[in-house]
């Protein structure tokens, strides 16, 4: 056995103590990227108007609350505002004496009291200031995160410098009992460790077992021979490879490959159960009954692999190609020659003897390992090949795709969503605009404040335009001409009432947040947030919108 | 000025409740009565963990200014990762105490009432000054405890005895909201086997053939400890006490060639721990306490009456009502039927009372109308019931026969009818 014991008591440390709740969902590979990255937050864009102080940014202070307990490693707060009452009625992370006060400079402080492992810095300018100052100032960053709305130049130029360099962007906004965000995510962004639920995964090669797999099926020979002790411990897997030999006999070599020949081999498994014994039935068959169904399926590739295996990425890669293309090369080739990915090699519990167990377990494993040796070999091969890269692959993250393979993911990524902005937003928002129950109205509705937002920071609408029927009509009528510009049926009558509802909701309070919303919403993008970083789970693709009147939300693609 | 400030201060909060809204009531009435109604409403928190930190901090940023908080737990290291408002140097003290001194410090005019101590503690009249009930909990037994209070409150001449019950629970990345109006919807006994517990592995598998590291903790914690260390009571918040179990697993796992017990998996197993993190507990609070200012105000709606969310893949929720059953044992008026087996044992029936996702109760005691099958408490009882544990349960009552159940952790008796398969 490779793998060798531990050898005496090792505690965890303080700091493994603190976090452990969490090292159990992303492990210390997650912890360690979250403490390599640092955060941007961009909580306001200045004043609306000489009336309205603009954007409160509660929503960027609580996810920023919960990522600095989680132990990012650091963030920087970019607000040009000053601390006025309102906020203190919404904001958790000001007190009294923040009244007068810059923003950034109070809310960093109050955040970085959540954790003294977490560096925090400020600066109350806005961003398109300082992006200007320093040239390198975004590069610092592994993350951005922009509290809106926020008028379209300065997000724009935000986007684009955070997309030139493969910055991931979270836009979000949340007013009254409405929010949404985007996530814009570089132009591929793979995963790995995509967490599936264990449920889905198996992957015990009933159909198709290698010969040491095959040749332990066969040892057991005569069930009929063995006492109840032993016939009530024989590995399910064993039985049904034991079974299946049985109906292949009888079926010209076929195996039973629809529902009603499944049926009928779960039958014959059942029925060769022994009921004579103290217990009138045996586990192990009825765990093999259980599996009948969903484990007697041929090998196929999910055809989210598929298509990555087929990206330009994936066939061709370069010397420059991320590490993800190379593995996902080398994995490409040995399912070309083998027609099934690598053994993921992980074994569900089952009713056994325990050394039964363990020697089953061991024939997974070592398959698992024979065919990461294997993708290993291609890899260095590719590598050779490419010429000289900045290190080679680690060993450790061969290994990882190869346990992953089968629901690796690529998300390619889009820019923040504008319904001036690209065609294929407008497409996406036309189609799901009149879906019942459809949040898109509440999205429109939020591009509407977005454009008036953006009058009212470009002096072209009077300072009062926030709560002026005449403005917000207009800009309606402005987003709905462009949306029905291609197709004059996009938006139907009962859409356009919907669209009007959400705006009446939003205008409720004037552009301004309710703290539950914004701290529902800053769980929800500090979530998306640590899956970005962290690399793990699946991030949003690409927009959330939530609807805190009905208790809903809804994801979109736009 | 006090007032001008306040009507600034709250400006945004204030405009929700003076403003009707296209999804408001129609006959709401907005405007001061609402503002005052809401901070007149006493309300409940139970639990300063997790949810509950965010909880309080939430109600106090939605304008109430009554909130009491309940929570028997001290303040551990493993809590900092999400309960914000605990500090290195608060380990060891009371949370309710650190937690409602901290936002009541934060958030100028409210007052918080902590309450270190069990819910079991108080009485009815305890929980008939509140107005809403929120529970941010990670026990099934204290949910389901509040929960048939709350329903054996309901006086249906008296409105004012109805308290609505949230209920707000996560694991890692999941997590669920609910409103409960007692007697009226679907209560936390109606949704019971929606939270089955996981499966426990057979004492066999433990003692004889173990083939997962889990296993071999589950000896070393039921068994080894109890025959080595009798007489030392075992405390899953002793590191050494952990420590211990560790090195008998592991040692057992060699025994049996079995990979993968670590300190960590020893722990998790020993302390049924349950990953948590503070962006969903954030959500999950945050949802909660929209449900309780909507109560609270009548501005919008409030769910009606399950969202469930789970963030592994996106952002995943879904919002539907729970159904109300007509033989919840609690706000039912129906026995529930459960089939069984007539050859099983009584005592068979007591320990599959315990895993049954429906059930779930742990030290049973039972009678049928004319006669008592088993009884716990007192031991003179216990001592004449005892000889039925043995007995087959069609030796003891008849096919649809209906029984009574009792647990010392519940107010309330279960009914169920027994239906033999």
């Amino acid at each position: 056995m490779a793998d060798a014991f531990p050898s005496a008591l090792t505690g965890p440390s303080s700091k493994e103590r603190k976090y452990d709740r969490q090292l159990r969902l992303w492990a210390a590979s997650g912890q360690q990227a979250l403490e390599e990255s640092r955060v941007l937050l961009v909580n306001s864009d200045g004043p609306w108007s000489s009336q309205s102080a603009g954007v409160s940014g509660v929503v960027g202070v609580e996810t920023l609350k919960n990522l600095v307990l989680p132990g990012i490693g650091g963030f920087t707060i970019v607000d040009p505002a000053i601390v006025t009452e309102a906020d203190l009625g919404v904001n958790f992370f000001l007190e009294e004496q923040s009244l007068g006060k810059p923003r950034a400079a109070e809310t960093c402080r109050l955040l970085q009291e959540l954790n003294p492992d977490v560096e925090g810095s400020f600066q109350s300018k806005s961003i398109t200031e300082l992006m200007r100052q320093d040239p390198g100032f975004l590069a610092q960053h592994r993350l951005v995160l922009v509290s809106g709305p926020m008028k379209r130049p300065s997000l724009d130029a935000l986007c684009k410098a955070a997309s030139e360099l493969n910055i991931p962007v979270l836009y979000t906004r949340s007013v009254g009992f409405y929010s949404t965000f985007s996530l814009q995510l570089p132009s591929l962004f793979p995963i790995v460790e995509t967490h599936p639920d264990p449920e889905t995964t198996q992957d015990l090669r009933l159909l198709n077992p290698w010969p040491e797999l095959a040749e332990a099926a066969s040892r057991i020979g005569d069930l009929e021979v063995l006492d109840d002790h032993q016939h009530g411990h024989v590995p399910y897997l064993l039985l049904l490879l034991h079974y299946l030999g049985k109906w292949k006999d009888a079926h010209n070599g076929n195996f039973p490959s629809n529902y009603k020949e499944k049926s009928e081999f779960r039958e014959m498994v059942r029925s060769s159960a022994r009921t004579s014994n103290p217990e009138g039935g045996e586990e192990n068959y009825d765990e093999a009954v259980a599996a009948v169904l969903k484990s007697l399926n041929p090998f196929s590739l999910r055809s989210s692999t598929r298509e990555i295996f087929e990206m330009e990425e994936c066939k061709n890669p370069q010397a420059d190609s991320a590490d993800f293309w190379i593995i996902a090369s080398a994995v490409q080739e040995f399912f070309q020659q083998h027609n099934v990915l690598p053994l993921p090699g992980s074994l569900p519990d089952m009713k056994a003897q325990s050394a039964d167990y363990v020697s089953l377990q061991n024939i997974y494993k070592s398959k698992a390992r024979k065919d990461v040796e294997e993708v290993t070999n291609l890899v260095r091969r590719i590598e050779s090949q490419l010429g000289p890269r900045p290190g080679e692959i680690l060993d450790k993250d061969i290994e990882i795709f190869c346990k992953n393979a089968a629901h690796i993911k690529v998300i390619r990524g889009r820019n923040i969503p504008e319904i001036d902005g690209e065609a294929q937003t407008l497409k996406a928002i036309c189609n799901n605009i009149s879906i019942p129950d459809s949040l898109v109205p509440v999205f429109v509705a939020f591009q509407v404040l977005d454009n008036v937002v953006t009058g009212l920071q470009e002096g072209k609408l009077s300072s009062g335009s926030i709560d002026d029927e005449v403005v917000w009509d207009t800009e309606i009528d402005r987003v709905l001409f462009a949306l029905t510009s291609d197709d004059q049926s996009a938006v139907d009558q009962d859409a356009r009432e919907l669209i009007l509802e959400a705006t009446q909701e939003l205008r409720r309070t004037e552009g301004g947040e309710l703290h539950n919303i914004s701290s529902l919403t800053g769980g929800l993008v500090a979530q998306e947030a640590l899956k970005v970083i962290t690399r793990q789970y699946v991030p949003l693709d690409d927009t959330c919108v939530f609807d805190g009147v009905r208790s809903r939300s809804e994801m979109y693609t736009l | 000025m006090a007032s001008t400030n306040s009507s600034l201060r709250w400006k945004h909060l204030h405009k929700v409740l003076t403003k009707p809204g296209p999804f408001s009531d129609q006959d709401w009435v907005p405007g001061l009565e609402t503002i005052s109604a809401l901070e007149t409403s006493k309300i409940l928190v139970i639990g300063a963990g997790g949810l509950g930190c965010e909880i309080l901090k939430n109600l106090a940023l939605s304008g109430f200014k009554d909130i009491h908080v309940i929570d028997m737990d001290t303040i551990d290291i493993s809590n900092l990762n999400r309960q914000f408002l605990f500090r290195q140097s608060d380990i060891g003290k009371p949370k309710a105490e650190v937690a409602a001194a901290f936002v009541e410090r934060r958030v100028k005019g409210v007052r918080i009432t902590p309450y270190v101590g069990k819910i079991q503690d108080k009485d009815e009249d305890y929980y008939m000054q509140f107005k809403i009930v929120v529970c941010g909990l990670d026990s099934i037994e204290a949910r389901r405890w509040i929960n048939a209070t709350l329903i054996g409150m309901v006086d249906p001449s008296n409105p004012e005895s109805l308290k609505p019950l949230i209920d707000g629970g996560t694991e890692g990345f999941k997590g669920q909201a609910r409103v409960i109006l007692p007697t009226l919807s679907s209560c936390i006994e109606c949704q019971l086997d929606m939270h089955a517990p996981r499966p426990a592995v057979p004492l066999c598998t433990i003692a004889t053939i173990p083939r997962q590291p889990q296993h071999c903790i589950e000896w070393a914690h039921q068994i080894a400890w109890q025959e080595k260390r009798k007489d030392d009571p075992f405390d899953s918040d002793d590191l050494d006490h952990i420590g211990w179990v560790y090195n008998e697993a592991l040692v057992r796992s060699k025994q049996f060639h079995i990979h993968g017990v670590t300190f960590q998996m020893t722990q998790g197993v020993v302390k049924n721990i349950i990953p948590a993190i503070a962006s969903t507990n954030a959500v999950i609070a945050a949802a909660t306490t929209s449900e309780a200012l909507k109560i609270a105000t009548s501005c919008n709606p409030y769910l009606d009456n399950y969202m469930m969310y789970a963030g592994e893949e996106g952002v995943y929720t879904y919002t539907f009502e729970a159904e109300k059953k007509p033989d919840c044992p609690v706000c039912g008026n129906l026995a529930r039927s459960m089939t069984v087996d007539p050859d099983m044992t009584l005592q068979e029936y007591i320990d599959a009372l315990g895993d049954r996702p429906e059930a779930q109760l742990k030290k049973p005691s039972m009678r049928t109308e004319g006669k008592t099958l088993y009884q716990r408490f007192p031991p003179q009882l216990e001592e004449q019931t005892r000889a039925n544990l043995n007995r087959k349960l069609r030796d003891l009552v008849e096919n649809g026969q209906e029984i009574a159940v009792s647990d010392p952790a519940y107010t309330i008796d279960f009914r169920y009818r027994l239906l033999f398969k």
